[in-house]
């Protein structure tokens, strides 16, 4: 089976377009479209959001209610939206599936960056803080110039699992009829065509992994190193923020 | 005179109603359900702690083992339960792939939580315990798994929460889940609406979400009575 | 000069915490605010720089209301230093140290200039400057915290408990520093501590709090140790205060014994001439005193030329200059009884012995007067 699996990943006319049939690239790209958008918009509402819970301390309650979220399962919000949106958009057809998918997105990011921000910002030591607002910064400036800075690692952290379940989530979102590298688990398994249900996996794997990676990068190289304490050049390393922060900003809101 | 079939309403509301009509199938999803998203916690715990409890014990091991568990947990679910059939050699579809790939989740996400969990606990307390002679094995029992349990607690909510979800996502490809009421309510949704299974199906799952969440809370709490003690004043 | 007009706090819920509080921090001195937990020494100290804004009363800085001034404007103009420094550990310590000046639109350069100087001049080596906060131990990131506080060269500065939290021997160092660099730069500074010891060291005046933020004595360190007001000013003093006093008395017209000194590496065998009571006094080249040599020993009697090895460490050395604490402590630790002095240079100048210190001290006219 692997070796199937492995000739159809690599047969260069799965990656075009064929007649009727979506290529590899296209489903591709077409994945982290929908995937870059959504966390676009997420970040756009919860970073924001969080450093001002942080900053202010007010509104503490929405990073708990967010966090209650993570209890939806994603299938069925993303089944009863579909199911409430997509008959207003007879005639415009991918946008009926588009919205209710980027809404479930959306609502699936918000939750990470939020908890993490917010977690940022209130572990920003006491005196740091004491200090900048002793030294003449006004509020804002104190946010911009200590609080936000501080807080990069576990922000970074937020938004890579949020990343993460959201490419994770847009493979179910071609259960619906849409594009995206789950069309090739769906199609594959109603073709009973294992290797391309398989293949698919495999791409969403590697996706997932080459975002991790990338956002890897442009953390070590955005974050001051005397936050990170990383004082010698140690490697960069993949995948263990997410797992490691979703528990941490848990513990932080219990 | 037509009495109006309460089944046959497609309104948002009338999943109750459509919960006592299917009563024997919609149980057996939940119990298949409730076992797919308990049992992998279970074994990951016990894979995890042995684990964790060598990242913890040799620091040599942490950074490595986490690597290979971070990179496991940044699979996408779907795809970790397409990719386990060829790698364990399973047919492609069989439904022992769902509770594999969730307890290779499991055991992914809670390794660093167990290692952590051991680290929280003060070097004095460890210091103490060795000097008045605890051997090593009755020390991890007795003084640090027990004063670890909150951290342990926290990592099993987000296991067991995800798990959840997760295991309605293997609805999709066709198991035997909570999941197979939104394929019903998706498949019976044209051209009308047909919301009761959908509406059923998220209910159930955030009523077991919230469920477990509980239990593991009130383990916790009942784990750890020094707490309660602090927290009382 | 900060001036205090009946100022008080009190928080909602009905605690008081700084009770109708008048004194004035003249400029240019040292001002130490001390007392036990609870007595609102930190408050007064963060109501200067509006940190906390008094509820009744008034704080004037050089004769302009302090709650004129936008409070982030204000601060800008007063150094502050707290206890375990609050550096930002996202910066370098060179940016940590221009923070103020590039608040204040000064060039990033200018501004790392003039913090490259301010480093040295608290005493940390430049390759320190690309360093971060993490990097450096708890006394060096407190001198960071003093050079920031005089980045910009505010008038006044406000320190709160800034050496409590590193080991005594660094303590020691950071506060004789401190004195030197207060010696060079005569800033109008208020320091807030619990220790009596370090406000009777550091301060020119201190104000003395007592629990619910009530002033209970202002004075010179000298005038509390010798004249407390009330049972609680005394028991915070605490003991030994008119052994403590001597720390703050000169000694004038101290009349020595001659001493015969021998020097470091001549022939053990030459010392039995000189000594005295079986101990002769050593020297270097420079005359400087290095310790006593007893002859009495097996070690000593066994070599043959005197090395340090072979010298008894224990007496202090007190220059002709000194105090009368640091003559007598001289005296008394000395091994021999007779307490060695040295001139401003450092070479001997002589002995005294306890007896006669003592006796120079009671016929000093007015001893326990304060200084003022």
């Amino acid at each position: 089976m692997i070796s199937n699996v492995f000739h159809w990943l690599t047969n260069s006319a799965h990656w075009r377009d064929g007649h009727g049939v979506s290529g590899i690239a296209t489903q591709l790209q077409a994945h982290m479209t929908y995937s870059f958008i959504a966390v676009l918009i997420a970040l756009v509402i919860a970073l924001p959001l969080g450093l001002f819970i942080g900053h202010t301390g007010r509104g503490t309650f929405l990073v708990t209610a967010t966090n209650t979220l993570r209890a939806l399962p994603t299938v069925g919000v993303l089944v009863l939206l579909t199911v409430m949106i997509s008959p207003h958009f007879h005639g415009r057809t991918d946008f009926g599936y588009l919205i209710p998918t980027e809404i479930v997105l959306v609502l699936l990011a918000i939750p990470p960056i939020l908890s993490n921000t917010y977690a940022g910002v209130q572990n920003v030591s006491d005196d740091a803080r004491d200090a900048a607002a002793a030294m003449g910064m006004t509020g804002s400036q104190v946010l911009r110039f200590v609080e936000f800075p501080c807080s990069l690692p576990l922000i970074f952290s937020g938004l890579r699992s949020a990343t993460l379940q959201v490419i994770a989530t847009a493979t179910i979102a071609s259960y619906l009829p849409l594009g995206g590298l789950g069309r090739f688990i769906y199609d594959g398994l109603a073709q009973q065509d294992f290797p391309q249900m398989i293949g698919g996996g495999v791409l969403v794997a590697l996706l997932a992994l080459a975002s991790d990676f990338i956002l890897a990068v442009i953390q070590r190289y955005t974050v001051s190193r005397g936050v990170s304490g990383r004082f010698s050049n140690k490697s960069i390393t993949v995948g263990g923020a997410a797992a490691a922060d979703i528990v941490q900003a848990e513990v932080a809101v219990i | 005179m037509k009495v109006a079939d309460p089944v046959a309403s497609s309104s948002p509301w009338h999943f109750w109603a459509y919960f006592n009509a299917h009563l024997h199938q919609d149980l057996t999803w939940l119990w298949d359900h409730v076992w797919l998203s308990a049992l992998p916690v279970a074994v990951g715990l016990v894979i995890a702690l042995p684990l964790g409890w060598l990242a913890h014990r040799y620091r040599w091991i942490y950074p490595p083992m986490l690597s290979i568990a971070g990179l496991l947990y940044t699979i996408p679910s779907i795809a970790l339960f397409v990719l386990v059939p060829p790698i364990f050699g399973l047919k492609a579809l069989d439904p022992l792939q769902v509770p594999i790939a969730l307890s290779v989740y499991s055991v992914a996400l809670l390794v660093r939580v167990v290692a952590d969990g051991l680290a929280s606990v003060p070097d004095d307390v460890v210091q103490a315990a060795t000097a008045m002679g605890f051997g090593p094995f009755t020390r991890l029992v007795k003084v640090e798994l027990p004063i670890a349990v909150p951290v342990i607690s926290a990592g099993l909510r987000v296991a067991t929460v995800s798990n959840v979800s997760m295991v309605a996502i293997a609805g999709t490809i066709g198991l035997s889940n909570l999941g197979q009421l939104f394929t019903t309510g998706f498949q019976l949704s044209s051209p009308t609406a047909y919301y009761p299974p959908i509406v059923l199906g998220i209910v159930l799952c955030v009523a077991l979400a919230l469920a477990f969440d509980l239990t593991i809370v009130l383990a916790n709490r009942f784990l750890t009575p020094w707490r309660r003690a602090v927290q009382g004043r | 000069m900060i001036r205090f007009e009946s100022v008080t706090k009190e928080y909602p819920d009905g605690t008081v915490a700084v009770d109708d509080l008048s004194l004035t921090a003249p400029s240019g001195k040292i001002t130490v605010f001390v007392g036990p937990s609870g007595c609102g020494k930190t408050t007064s100290l963060r109501m200067i720089n509006r940190m906390i804004e008094p509820t009744s009363g008034r704080i004037w800085i050089d004769d302009r209301d302090h709650s004129t001034a936008a409070p982030a404007e204000l601060r800008r103009g007063i150094g502050y230093v707290i206890q375990h420094a609050g550096l930002f550990p996202h910066r370098t310590i060179i940016d940590n140290v221009a923070t103020v000046p590039m608040l204040l639109g000064q060039s990033r350069r200018e501004a790392r200039v003039k913090a490259l100087e301010l480093l040295e001049r608290v005493g940390l080596p430049a390759s320190f400057a690309k360093r971060y906060p993490a990097q450096l131990s708890g006394g060096q990131q407190q001198r960071v915290g003093v050079a920031r506080a005089l980045a910009a060269d505010p008038p006044v500065m406000l320190m709160d408990e800034p050496f409590s939290a590193v080991d005594p021997v660094v303590r020691e160092q950071l506060q004789n520093e401190f004195l030197r660099l207060q010696s060079e730069i005569g800033k109008t500074i208020v320091f807030v501590t619990h220790d009596i010891d370090e406000a009777i060291k550091l301060g020119d005046q201190v104000a003395v709090l007592r629990v619910g933020g009530r002033l209970a004595q202002m004075a010179t360190p000298a005038e509390l140790l010798s004249n407390p007001v009330d049972d609680f000013v005394a028991g915070f003093v605490g003991r030994d205060r008119g052994y403590r006093a001597l720390g703050f008395e000169m000694v004038h017209g101290l009349q020595l014994d001659p001493e015969a000194a021998i020097s470091i590496g001549t022939a053990v065998s030459g010392a039995a001439a000189v000594a005295r009571d079986g101990w002769v006094l050593v020297v270097d080249d420079q005359q400087s005193p290095q310790g006593w040599l007893a002859l009495n020993d097996d070690v000593t009697r066994a070599a043959q030329q005197i090395t340090p090895a072979l010298l008894h460490r224990g007496g202090t050395v007190s220059s002709i200059n000194g105090t009368f604490r640091s003559v007598l402590d001289a005296a008394l630790s000395s091994p021999t009884g007779r307490g060695v002095i040295v001139d401003e240079h450092g070479r001997l100048a002589g002995t005294i012995t306890a007896a006669n210190v003592v006796r120079l001290l009671e016929q000093q006219p007015a001893a326990h007067v304060a200084r003022s």
